[in-house]
Order: structure tokens, then sequence, then C-alpha cells
């Protein structure tokens, strides 16, 4: 294994001492005191237009400052996604419109002195709406006679099969088809044909959506905002009230969790516009039922999987046909949907008959958008479900059933080059993959040889165990691009500056220690400040497992730059020395012959101070994008007991083992898959987000929406692979997804080899279960 | 109405409306530690001590806080430091949201436990959610904290 200095060490996060001790540190901590109060009145109804609306009582409240209708604002279409540019999503949402399309949807924004003036004079605004039929069912919405986007302004940045007519957010129809499917199916010796559902699931960063917005001394607009990508910000924040980059700053400060939630671009606009009309710093703060209901969930989805084999479980036909349920607007519709193909397709590369096909349906849901796992913890779910129904058919191990048919060290997959994200892909070898060691190493872990399928342990009790194996990317093949500036300081520090955005992840002291390790000082002579727009370099944020990968590679081509110009200064400084002639080491440079030395320190002096006509600054830095993103894997391995009175499931442990590449910090690494699968585990058990029959969400607070908390797994196991991708910083892939994609079908797995019940939907509730075991006991 | 309240030993004069609650209360005086998570009572981020026990600021009415000790993590000051170097030693602050009010309710923790083991901790800690961490690597830096193997 490599050695390094500063990488591959669990060094402590460079704000976690800080954030624990209570440091002001989050948006809604650095809003001034005087800032208005923004907030939102919004749509009762799931779908309705506004016939008129009378804000002229409510206006007259004391201490209101602005109410603002859709008639107030500018009509620009735009998307909120928070993407590169050209978007991948439809531009289908305005700032405010006379259409609301779903049971929350913003109809009035309200300014004023305090919350409670806000809240009076809400109250008071007068709204009629003519009421239409929702479209609430999914697998309704195509040719539903509501059609919920009939404004003429929506469109595509490129085709993506936007159909709003009928309902289609976009569609992806005969691309991706290698082989011949449909004939191949009718000769496999085994066959798995099956349809399963996942339901959305709510991101639940601990801190609420929250920004704040105030003119600066030169007339710009500034925003502080918990976005995981401030760059976009600024762009939407331009597009959507029609002014110039030039004159928004967009600063993003600590962040309370994301996961996806904050992707997209939600109360910005409204802090924005309510600046901008009152010249008064304003903030928008949202309530939990707000995060729930009127921020983005996880893609319903529908799978319809078609599996074939020979006898011996050589896979032959992998077929994927999705239906995925946008809500009522079309962020990250099209883009969640090629990745639950692109993630999954690929690892079982043994296959030579592939199709993925399908389309993205609007409803009068909430909007869904990004969230973690993103399209491939849905496709996780069916296929390694399916996987299991395929190796029970073929009488084989599941484990050896994956061994086989999985993507090897040096293998690729036609898939790569067909699908990208949006669109077209890029061909690409695996130059690490150990899925096949991290398939056997968790299997040791968890004993699966000894408890594999089950044991009963008393009469209504059973253990027993499940496996399902999963594979992200790193980073979005050259349309992810992340800078990096270094600067060297007086005293021989450095200051580094990223556009690239720490929300909890721990990337700022990851960064840190690649750009540490790349001009070989020790971390703690740099400072990193991420991210504002002024500042810091462009950077496209934290999403898609980017940033160790992108933006690390960006720290670290700046650190080799500022490495290469210290020498180069440093070979001046000792006269008649060459600078391939000197050796840097513990912060000092010398000739390899000997004789004279400088420390860093001397050598910063110099430059700002003593060195006459060479004084100068220091000032390194990179940009990096890559045609590659190698893929991170991973094993999991759980064991549950089940009740079979109840239906109850203990989960004992989950065991993951996963390659990553070089571990930057294992330690962080180690948490963000820890972190993962728990999310993952709380989407498979309990998150279920529900609505009314009328489409207003019932699970819109924390008492109705559970996610775990420390009691509810008894034990989690995370290994890493010994792994090194040469295309990764110091050899580092992508870790922050990959944990939370198998939690779904591993369980459901499990729960099958406890008692033979297949469950095609989550949650896995103890209703489903029972109601599964009550059915085969009337069928015996 | 006009209230006095005691935060970290210390005496603080405030105005508040009576259906204020102490969570809203103190972070207009200035206790940024202590967050706004849920708003039901649910993610233990508001949590402060009221006389030395763990107690949910969201679901306290300021009016009541009058006379009462409150204690928030600015108010342990190096008191904190063995518990919060044991967690991040642990890479087991990831954004933090869930942080200051994890601390505090641990330092009650200590006081409060007698013989703790991994069960009765995670039981006296239920109700401080964290959504990032997985709750493992907080286990692993606050058993050291307690003593506990
Ligand atoms: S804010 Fe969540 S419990 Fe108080
Ligand atoms: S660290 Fe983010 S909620 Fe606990």
């Amino acid at each position: 294994m490599m050695k390094f200095k500063e990488v591959n060490h669990s060094i402590p996060k460079v704000d976690g001492r800080g954030l624990l001790k209570g440091a002001s540190a989050y948006t809604d901590d650095l809003a001034v005191d005087s800032a208005l109060i923004v907030k939102l009145l919004r749509s009762p109804y799931a779908f309705a237009k506004i016939k008129s609306i009378d804000i002229k009582k409510a206006l007259k409240t004391e201490g209101i400052e602005c109410i603002l209708t859709y008639k107030d604002v500018p009509r620009i279409p735009i998307t909120r996604a928070g993407q590169s540019y050209p978007e991948p999503s439809p531009k289908d949402k305005f700032i405010l419109d006379n259409y609301v399309r779903y049971v929350g949807d913003e109809v009035a924004i309200i300014a004023g002195t305090t919350e409670k003036v806000v809240d009076d004079a809400m109250k008071l605004i007068g709204v009629d709406y003519e009421i239409f039929e929702p479209v609430l069912d999914f697998e309704k919405a195509i040719g539903h006679k509501s059609i919920i986007h009939p404004e003429k302004e929506i469109y595509t940045m490129f085709p993506m099969g936007l159909d709003a007519k009928n309902n289609i957010a976009c569609s992806y129809m005969d691309t991706m088809i290698v082989g011949d499917v449909d004939k191949q199916m009718k000769e496999s010796e085994v066959t798995v044909e099956q349809r399963y559902f996942t339901n959305a699931q709510q991101q639940v960063p601990l801190e609420p959506h929250t920004s704040t917005a105030f003119i600066d001394v030169q007339g710009r607009l500034n925003i502080i905002t918990s976005t995981q990508n401030p760059y976009h910000t600024r762009r939407i924040i331009g597009e959507a009230l029609g002014k110039p980059q030039r004159d928004i700053r967009v600063y993003k400060p600590r962040i309370g969790g994301g996961f996806g939630a904050k992707q997209q671009v939600h109360n910005d606009l409204f802090t924005a516009i309510v600046t901008l009309k009152t010249g008064k710093p304003s903030k928008c703060f949202y309530t939990r039922q707000e995060v729930q209901e009127n921020t983005f969930t996880r893609h319903e989805m529908r799978f319809d999987i078609r599996l074939g084999a020979d006898k011996k479980g050589n896979l032959e036909v992998f077929d994927m046909q999705l239906l995925s349920n946008t809500g009522a607007y079309g962020e990250h519709a099209l883009t969640t949907f090629m990745v639950a193909g692109s993630k999954l397709l690929p690892m079982y590369n043994k296959a030579k008959h592939l199709r993925f096909e399908g389309k993205v349906v609007y409803t009068n849901r909430c909007p869904a958008g990004a969230y973690r796992g993103y399209g491939a913890l849905q496709a996780n779910f069916a296929v390694e479900s399916a996987m299991r129904e395929l190796a029970e058919k073929l009488n084989m191990d599941p484990t050896e059933l994956r061994l086989k048919n999985c993507i090897k060290e040096g293998e690729t997959s036609p898939v790569f080059s067909v699908m990208g994200e949006g669109g077209e892909g890029i061909a690409q070898v695996m130059e690490s993959c150990k899925l096949d060691y991290c398939i056997k190493r968790g299997r040791e872990l968890i004993g699966w040889k000894k408890k594999y399928p089950s044991k009963q342990i008393a009469p209504n009790k059973i253990r027993s165990v499940g496996t399902a194996i999963a594979m992200q990317g790193s980073g979005i093949p050259l349309l992810d691009m992340g800078a990096a500036v270094l600067k060297l300081n007086d005293g021989g520090f450095f200051n580094l500056l990223m556009g690239a955005t720490d929300l909890g992840t721990g990337s700022d002291t990851v960064l840190s220690q690649i750009a540490a390790e790349a001009i070989g000082v020790p971390v703690n002579r740099i400072v990193i400040t991420s991210s504002d727009t002024d500042t810091t370099p462009f950077d496209v944020g934290a999403y898609a497992s980017s940033t160790t990968f992108v933006s690390g590679n960006a720290a670290r081509k700046a650190g080799l730059n500022m490495r290469a110009l210290l020498i180069e200064e440093a070979a001046k400084a000792l006269k008649a020395v060459h600078k391939d002639d000197i050796i840097f080491e513990d912060c000092t440079f010398k000739s390899k012959f000997g004789g004279e030395s400088i420390t860093l320190e001397e050598l910063s002096q110099g430059l700002y101070h003593t060195f006459g006509t060479d004084m100068k600054q220091l000032i390194a830095s990179g940009s990096n994008t890559s045609p590659k993103s190698p893929p991170p894997f991973m094993s999991a391995f759980v064991e549950i007991e089940i009740d079979t009175e109840t239906g109850q499931i203990n989960i004992l442990e989950y065991v993951a083992v996963v390659d990553c590449g070089t571990t930057i910090n294992p330690n962080l690494a180690r948490i963000q898959v820890e972190g993962g699968i728990l999310q993952g585990i709380g989407m498979a058990m309990w998150e279920d987000v529900r609505y009314s029959k009328d489409g207003k969400m019932l699970s819109n607070n924390l008492m109705n929406y559970k996610i775990p908390n420390r009691k509810d797994v008894k034990k989690i196991t995370v290994e890493f692979a010994e792994s090194y991708d040469p295309a990764g910083p110091y050899g580092a892939k992508s870790v922050g997804e990959i944990g939370i994609d198998t939690p779904l079908a591993a369980i459901a797995n499990a729960i099958y080899n406890a008692v033979g019940v297949r469950i095609r939907s989550v949650p896995l509730t103890p209703e489903k279960i029972l109601t599964g075991i009550l059915e085969k006991d009337s069928t015996k | 109405m006009k209230l006095k309240l005691n935060i970290n030993n210390k005496f603080y004069n405030t105005n508040i409306d009576g259906d204020e609650s102490l969570l809203d209360i103190l972070r207009k005086i200035g206790f940024k530690s202590v967050k706004k998570g849920c708003d039901t009572g649910v993610c233990g981020v508001c949590s402060v001590l009221i006389n030395g026990k763990p107690t949910l600021s969201c679901q306290f009415l300021a009016a009541r806080a009058q006379g009462a000790k409150i204690t928030t993590v600015e108010g342990l000051g190096k008191k904190a430091d063995k518990i919060v170097d044991l967690i991040v030693s642990e890479g087991a602050d990831q954004c933090g949201y869930c942080g200051p009010s994890l601390v505090l309710t641990t330092y009650a923790m200590k006081k409060e436990l007698k013989d703790p083991t991994v069960e009765k901790i995670n039981h006296y800690l239920t109700g401080n959610l964290c959504r990032c961490s997985g709750y493992e690597g907080q286990l692993r830096g606050i058993k050291k904290y307690m003593g506990v193997k």
C-alpha cells in the first residue's frame, strides 16, 4: 500500500471543534437582527388556478413591508435544480405563477418586521381559486385529462422528450439497447420478470433551508444561504430575476446537512426579490413542515425488471423499464432517471442483451429532486431484489450469482459510452474494482456460510441474512468542473480557496489534506475557505459524489503548481542552486548538495518584505474535470431477526465492505458510509411519504415521518478494501453516496430468506410481512 | 412581558411575548449554539440544560424559565473539551448541527448515569437525532467519555 504523509490519515475535521462548541456559523446565525422575515402563502389545493387575489387588507398590517403575487414578479421560466448549464431539467417554474400545482405551491411572498406580523397579514390575503382534478397517481399521469403544465413558456435546453400535454416531463426510449432482449428472453433457460416500486423519501437535513439577503455597499445583492452549489444558485437567481450575475454574490457558510435537499434553489428566490424590492435585509427560515412539504423528495419509481440466465447462472438478459414521478415540477427528472440505469446495468456487465428505457411524469405532488443515491438507490432495490429471485430459481447462493456476473477490475461495459447523465456517456475501463473482494470479505464478516439463509431461534423468531451490492460514480464526466486556488501568506502558510461546498461531509478537511500532500507541507499550514462566488474559484458544487474526486484533483493540481513556484523562488533565494536540485522537506528548502537552506517562513517573508525587486505574491491554481468517473463499489450484508407473529424486524448488524480507492481521511470516509447506510435503512423500514386522498402530505413533520434514532440499529460495521484508482487524487474515488444504495434490497432479501415472503415495494413494513406470511400459510 | 433569565451564570433582561419559546429567546439574545430543527419536540437540536437537566427549549415557554439556571454549550466552556475531542477524533461530527446539543446532553448524562452501558447511553440520547453520522462514530467517542468498553 502507498504511504502518504497527509492523506490517508484520520485527522479531525477542521471545523469540528468549532461547530460542536456552538460557533455561530450557519445561515440563520449570520442573518442580521433587522432582517425582514419572509414567509409564503401556500396553496391549499393540489391543482388550481388563481382567479383573483386580494392583498389590500393584508398590506395595511403594521410592520408589513411587501407582499408579492404572481403579478409582481418576473415571468421567466426556470428550473431550480441547481445543475450544470445547459440544464438537463425542464424550465417549468416561475417564481410565482397563477397556477398552483401541488398542495403548498407558493401563492404570495410576504415580508414584515416580525414573524407575528407576517402571520397576521397572511390571514388577511383573500384568494379565489378555480379548482381542477389533480393527478395524484403517477401510473395514471400520462394522458390524464388534467394537464399540469398548460403554460406556453415551458421549454427544455436540449431534447429530452418533454411532452407537457401528456404530463410527460421527459422520456428516454430506443437508445440504450444492446443485443436483442426480447429474443434472448425466449431463449434463456431461467428468467425473472417482476415489477417493483420505491416510494418517495425525505432528505431531512436537520438544518432547515435558510436564506438571508442584503444589499452591500456596492449596491450588489448578497445572499448567504444553505446551498450545496453557490455558483449554480447565483446563475439561477440571476436568470429568475433577469439580473446580471455580476450584481449577485452567493456565500455558503456552514451547512446543517443537505443530502441533495440543498442542491436546489428554494427560499433564495424569495429573499432575493424581497431585498431587491425593499432595499432591506431579509431572511427566510423554513419550518420543518415546509422542508417536508415544499422542498423536494426522492423520486417515486416503478421498475419492470427482466433477467435471463443460463442454468449455470450466467446472466444473459438485463432489461429495465422505468416510470418515475417528478411531481409538480421537473427538477432532476431526466438525470435521476438516467442514473437508475447507468449505475446498475454496468455492474452486471456479463449480460450481452441490455435495455433501459422509460418515462418521467408530472403529478400534482410535492416535486421530486436530488437525494443521495439519486435513482441508483431506487434501481438497486429493484435489481438486487430481482437478482435474489433469479438465484432462487437457479437454486444458487446469491453471493455466488453475483460473483459470477459482477464487473471486475480491467473490465468495461458498453453502457458507459451509451448513457451518461442526461445524454451520451463516455467509455471507461475499471482501473480499480474490488467488488469481488468486497463480496467475499463481507460474507466472512457477517458469517454468511453459517447463517444463510436463516435459522429459527425461537418458536416465533427467525434470524436471517441478506445481501446486495452497489456501484456509484465519482462526479459527472466532463460536466463537473472544480477549481482550487492556493495563496502563500507572509508567515509561511496557505489559503486554500475552494468553490467546492462542504455541507457537513468533511470536504474542507479532505481537500486541505490533499493540497497539503501535494505541496509537501503539514495540513496545519493550510487554511481553507469554501465557498463564496466573489472570492473562491468556480466549482459545480457538492453533488453526484464529485467533491473528493473532481475538486480533490483540482486541489492536488493547485498544490503541485504551488510547490513548483515555491521551489523556483527558493532556488533563486539560495542563489546558484538549480531548481531541480532543491529538496523541500520539513518546510525547509535546501540543495541536494548541502550548503545553505531557507525555511518556508523565511522564503515567504523574503517574498513579501525583503527580496527587493524579487518581491511577489505567490498564487497557484488548479482546475479539474475528467472524462472518467471511477465508480466506488460496495457489498452489503445484513442480519435481521423477524418476529413471525408481529412481522416486526430487528436489525442486528449491517456490514459494508467498500472500495472507494484510497480513503483520504479514513474516519470521515467511514462516517460517510455509516450515515448513508442508516439513511438507507430508514427508507427501507420506516420513512414513508404519505398523502391524503386530496394530495395533502400527511408525513409533514418528524412525528409523522420517522427517521432512525440511535436505538433502531444494533450495529453497523464498515471496512474498506485496499484499492487505488490512478485517476483519483492519490488514488481516491468517491464515498458520499454509495452507502445509501443497498439497505432496501439487502433487507428485503433477508426477509425473503427468513420467511419466504417477497416484498416488492418499500417501506418493508410489518403489515406487508405479516400479510405475506398469512398468504403463504393459506396456500400451503 | 419583561423577563430576567439566568443563562450560563449571567443575568439577561429581555422582553418577550407570552407564547415565545425559550429557544427563540435564547437565539435572540445571541446563544446561537441552540438550534432549531423540527418545531415539534422530536429532533433534540434545541436542547439546553435547565437546572442541569436536558430540556427541549423549543417546547419550553420562555416565561417559565425565570428563576431557573439555564446552561448552553457556550456555558460549559472548557468542560466541553473532552467530549468534543473524543467525538471529533472519531470524525463523527459531520454537519455539526446536532453537535452542541449532543455535547450538552452527554455532559448531563455523565453526571446522571450510574454504571453506564451502551444500552443506557443510547437510551439516554435517543432524543438527540442525527441525520448525518449513523450514530456509530458518536457512540465510539461517547463510550470513551463515559468509560464504557
Ligand atoms: S427543535 Fe427539534 S426538538 Fe426542539
Ligand atoms: S452531524 Fe449532521 S445532524 Fe448530526
